[in-house]
């Protein structure tokens, strides 16, 4: 009976999901459907899409502000560079290339989508990126053809990743079986996430393909296509080294199914093939040399600029008003130091994948190691939050209030930010908008509010209205003249203390998995 | 929160994001007229000429609503305020603070659309539909394209419409005339609807015996006349009315405006344009006309080489000719089911042979029609036709490549959204016996949901607009601009036409 009753599982609980459906009254809209159709999918990623555009029509980072400029000038900068220059040259400095100007400190990927873009760009208005005269071009027809080129970046490589890990997530039925389980939602919490949308396409960065290939990759694990995890993981490393927060976890988990295999050293051997040879093809015009090599490297890892930048809700910045680190520790050892703690952090994660691999334990260990990053690693910024906010979206039908507070709180810490650009319209309509779909009417049997005690409630009122507190002082009081930054930190204080809670929370859910969802015990059921 | 407040908020999350978009001349034209009310005495309203730009020419109500509005200028800063500069500028060039308020009011308002919308929808339908006629009134694109986008407030007129036509189906005649005197004395374009309303209302409201037909005509005479006092009266006693009149019913305009609304009188030019070719060609001598429709221009007459000319009296006789079926059943047998469908055909008249008639007057059709889209499958197909050709004909309002998305997103997700909706509300339903119901989309074949025709004449409309805007400038660089914007207009006229046919039949047909 039993035997039956497992084998016919997923079918039994998609007819209960259709039966659920079929009541009358029930139009199935993205927001009161369980399932994902095909118009669903539409639906839900065309209004994402839609939110993107008109956040698009908002400022960017550094926009009239000279000599330096921001994000903005930045990107644009790096596309004049591919476009006039040869490739070897990229990462050089030479008379056309000063690299003390937004000299180009991402990947080749990066720089290759520059140049992609730069070509698109150039066909139409070919004065915005002349070389060195464009310095600073700044226009409303320019503008407008680079947000589009985030928004069909994102459209090209978000998107389809997004809608191909909520299929794996149902199809494979990661999430564990229950009824709780709505496709649409949960998609539209992975794209209509606001940090990702206000940091691409307000303040004007591509964390889109990065984040993309990542989420890509992560589906591709979820499916048991590992070559195809393994590439696509290396090409967003090669896109934003920042996926490199990532790294443990995939590390550990393919590992850790290797290790359950026939042949262990031969599967491990394929996965490195895979990971080499698309490094080798990503890096190729570097590889003539060593030295060409370290040049770009030497990009890449720019420790001089400090352990942190700004207010960041971290670690190390937050103890800083404590212990002057920066003063005591120089930067090699305040290297070493980091890195320790760092290791030290994701080790409890790593370790639980590399014994028991399990698709839920995968999600989890990608959360706890980007946060372990985020939290002691050297060199964050307060956009770093988007990469443990990615894995925890992934994760918003297992945790959705927690999800749903992670979210608010990451948004607080980038409200400076985001003050700085000018897009507190922009923040509080997708604040809002996010609000409303994280809560759907007539309640999402996820986040319905009466499964929740007392106790619970009175924690998340004074939560929110801490937050609350905080958007108003910094919105409507000047800070006293002797601690100008004085909100800022305070702040970054409240979202650090919910960060470090949320970790180590996490870290303890993960250890908690049951053992049947692990993968260990799926092959042997399947054999 | 209930569903109708959920999808407000959504949508006004989205309108609030809308903000910085591109708005046309009628935005300054409104903040202008808050200015123009609060600076000058009620007997120069509609007599002032110091803007040529912008004269006042909506009825009192509405005069007196920018007059409300003008109300907190003080506290959006400037000296004199911003909002009350009485020089009329770029509307590009308006100041943040004024921008923002302006926007917000117009989403403020949209609560009255909201109010309507709901209590329509809780009152009168079964919950299958009632989530879906929500989403077609409350996410409507062409609404958020021609308030929010465009800058107007039809949100808050259609919410008052919409009032009326539920007081009116609940049989409560008097306040559903009331709420009608209101609205065209806030915009009389919706005067359309009249001759429809007095009839219905004295063969629904004044009957029983003659002395109590007669008591009930006068309550309603009094009711509706108190409005129009209440409107008008102060202007009468500045002895205005003429000028008031005059600047609301501006005849000198020509029939068609620059970009041409798609109705009747689109076949009616073209006709001429290609009669007039012919003949040419044929060796006639035919006097080229002053104005043309081509070049934009509207002059004070409207001009045809071959056709008779129209003048603005046979455009009104027209509307009434073309009403007049729905003006008779509604006299024979009035009956508080077929009143939106009818109010609707009423709206479909004047849009499609009125006096200069713009392209958003046909929000004044669609929005009703949502109601009673869901009533039947062809109900509903026509109804995703209609409010696609709808939309789709606005789309010349927004040009800047910047709001291009913006458009196309927006009918993309309504149209997947109607989709949705209308195919799980007409899913394959199986009767006792076995036999399938008419109302399902199965037993009509494997045509699907829109049918053939529907399917090809869409697809049409999508050559249109690739042809608009990949293969016209490739073929013609910047030469012939007019030519896309005609095409759309054509198009979308055959789809009107097809519009006002269907419901003309369905009006004979039903009731």
């Amino acid at each position: 009976m039993a035997q039956t009753r497992r084998t016919s599982g997923p079918p039994a609980t998609a007819f209960v999901a259709a039966e659920v459906e079929e009541q009358p009254g029930a139009a199935p809209f993205p927001w009161s459907t369980m399932r994902l159709t095909p118009p669903t999918a539409a639906a839900v990623a065309l209004f994402a899409l839609l939110v993107r555009v008109l956040v698009s029509l908002g400022s960017y980072s550094g926009q009239g502000t000279p000599p330096t400029y921001g994000d903005y000038e930045a990107q644009r900068h790096w596309m004049e560079i591919t476009l006039h220059t040869p490739a070897a040259e990229w990462y050089r400095n030479t008379t056309a290339n000063d690299l003390a100007y937004w000299g180009l400190d991402y990947p080749p990927l990066t720089a290759y989508q520059s140049l992609a873009h730069a070509l698109l760009i150039n066909v139409s208005i070919p004065h915005s990126l002349a070389l060195s005269s464009s310095r600073g071009f700044e226009s409303h027809q320019s503008k407008l053809m680079m947000r589009w080129t985030v928004l069909s970046s994102d459209l090209l490589v978000f998107f389809p990743a997004a809608i191909y890990f909520v299929w794996v997530y149902f199809h494979r039925n990661v999430g564990g079986d229950g009824e709780e389980r709505s496709a649409p939602w949960l998609l539209a919490m992975i794209l209509l996430n606001p940090c990702l949308i206000l940091v691409d396409h307000g303040h004007f960065q591509y964390n889109c393909i990065s984040l993309g290939f990542t989420l890509g990759a992560i589906a591709a694990v979820l499916s048991q296509n590992d070559f195809a995890a393994s590439a696509l993981f290396s090409l967003a490393i090669n896109h934003k080294q920042m996926s490199l927060y990532f790294a443990p976890a995939f590390f550990s988990h393919l590992l850790g199914k290797c290790l359950r295999r026939k042949n262990p050293i031969f599967e491990v051997m394929k996965l490195g093939l895979v990971v080499i040879g698309t490094f080798a093809l990503v890096w190729w015009p570097y590889l003539y040399s060593i030295e060409s090599v370290m040049e770009v490297l030497n990009r890449l890892a720019p420790f001089e600029r400090g352990i942190f930048e700004d207010y960041v809700a971290n670690f190390w910045c937050s103890t800083s008003v404590v212990i002057k680190w920066k003063r005591i520790f120089t930067i090699h050892s305040m290297k070493f130091l980091s890195l320790i703690t760092t290791i030290l952090a994701f080790l409890p994660s790593f370790v639980q994948q590399l014994k028991t691999p399990s698709d839920q334990g995968f999600l989890y260990s990608l959360l706890n190691n980007s946060f372990s990053f985020y939290l002691f690693s050297y060199q964050v910024h307060e956009k770093s939050i988007l990469l443990p906010l990615l894995p925890a979206s992934l994760l918003a039908l297992q945790e959705p209030l927690l999800f749903g507070w992670l979210m608010h709180c990451a948004l607080l810490s980038m409200y400076p930010l985001l003050r700085r650009d000018r897009l507190l319209l922009q923040h509080g309509a997708v604040l809002s908008l996010f609000g409303l779909i994280f809560f759907p009417p007539h309640g999402n049997h996820v986040t319905k509010a009466d499964k929740l005690s007392t106790k619970e409630k009175a924690l998340i009122a004074l939560g929110l209205s801490c937050s609350i507190v905080l958007h108003l002082v910094y919105l409507c009081f000047q800070p006293p003249k002797k601690y100008p930054f004085l909100f800022e930190a305070l702040i970054m204080f409240f979202c650090f203390s919910q960060f470090v809670a949320f970790t180590i929370y996490t870290n303890f859910k993960q250890w908690m998995l049951l053992d049947h969802s692990s993968w260990a015990v799926r092959v042997k059921k399947d054999l | 929160m209930g569903e109708a407040e959920w999808l407000w908020a959504v949508a006004t999350c989205v309108k609030a994001l809308l903000i910085p978009t591109y708005r046309s001349t009628d935005f300054e034209v409104h903040r202008h007229w808050c200015a123009l009310t609060s600076a000058l005495p009620l007997a120069r309203w509609y007599s002032d000429a110091s803007a040529p730009c912008c004269p006042l020419d909506y009825p009192p109500l509405f005069a007196y609503f920018q007059r409300i509005l003008a109300l907190p200028a003080t506290a959006l800063g400037g000296h004199p305020s911003d909002l009350l500069r009485l020089s009329p500028s770029s509307p590009s060039s308006a100041p943040l603070p004024v921008l923002i308020y302006l926007r917000v009011s117009v989403a403020v308002t949209d609560l009255v659309f909201l109010l309507a919308a709901a209590r329509l929808a809780h009152r009168r339908l079964p919950p299958a539909s009632r989530r879906l006629v929500l989403v077609l009134l409350l996410w409507s694109p062409a609404l958020l394209i021609v308030d929010h986008i465009h800058f107007q407030y039809n949100g808050y007129l259609l919410g008052i419409l919409l009032l009326s036509l539920s007081f009116l189906e609940e049989g409560k005649d008097l306040a559903g005339g009331l709420a009608f005197a209101v609205l065209i004395c806030s915009k009389h374009l919706f005067l359309v609807a009249a001759p429809l309303y007095f009839v219905y209302l004295l063969r629904h409201y004044c009957r029983g015996g003659s002395w109590e037909a007669s008591r009930r005509f006068l309550t309603m005479g009094a009711a509706v006349g108190a409005v129009f006092a209440a409107a008008f009266g102060p202007f009468l006693y500045y002895g205005q009315m003429q000028q008031v009149l005059s600047r609301l019913f501006p005849f000198g305009r020509g029939l068609c405006h620059a970009y041409w609304a798609p109705n009747f009188w689109v076949f009616y030019i073209l006709l001429d344009k290609v009669l007039s070719f012919v003949l040419l060609k044929l060796g006639f001598d035919i006097p080229a006309p002053k104005a043309s429709f081509t070049g934009g221009l509207v002059g004070n007459f409207s001009q045809f080489a071959v056709l008779p000319q129209v003048t603005p009296l046979i455009t009104f006789l027209l509307v009434i000719f073309a009403m007049s079926p729905c003006l008779i059943k509604a006299f024979q047998k009035p009956q508080p089911k077929h009143i939106t469908r009818w109010v609707a055909y009423a709206f479909t008249c004047g849009f499609m042979f009125g006096w200069h008639v713009h392209e958003k007057a046909s929000l004044h059709f669609t929005i009703p029609l949502a109601l009673i889209s869901v009533n039947n499958l062809d109900d509903a197909r026509h109804y995703f036709l209609l409010s696609i050709v709808s939309c789709y004909s606005m789309f010349p309002l927004l040009f800047d490549p910047q709001e291009y998305p913006i458009k196309v997103l927006l009918l993309a997700i309504h149209s997947i959204l109607m989709w949705i909706g209308f195919s799980s509300c007409f899913r394959v339903e199986v009767a006792p016996g076995g036999t399938k119901t008419n109302n399902s989309i199965a037993s009509n074949g494997k045509q699907g949901f829109i049918g053939k025709f529907g399917t090809i004449y869409l697809l049409g409309l999508l050559g249109v607009e690739l042809w608009g805007q990949l293969l016209h400038p490739y073929i013609f660089g910047s030469r012939l601009p007019f030519l896309p914007l005609m095409l759309i207009s054509i198009y979308c006229a055959a789809g009107m036409m097809y519009s006002w046919v269907w419901q003309l039949r369905q009006i004979l047909k039903c009731s």
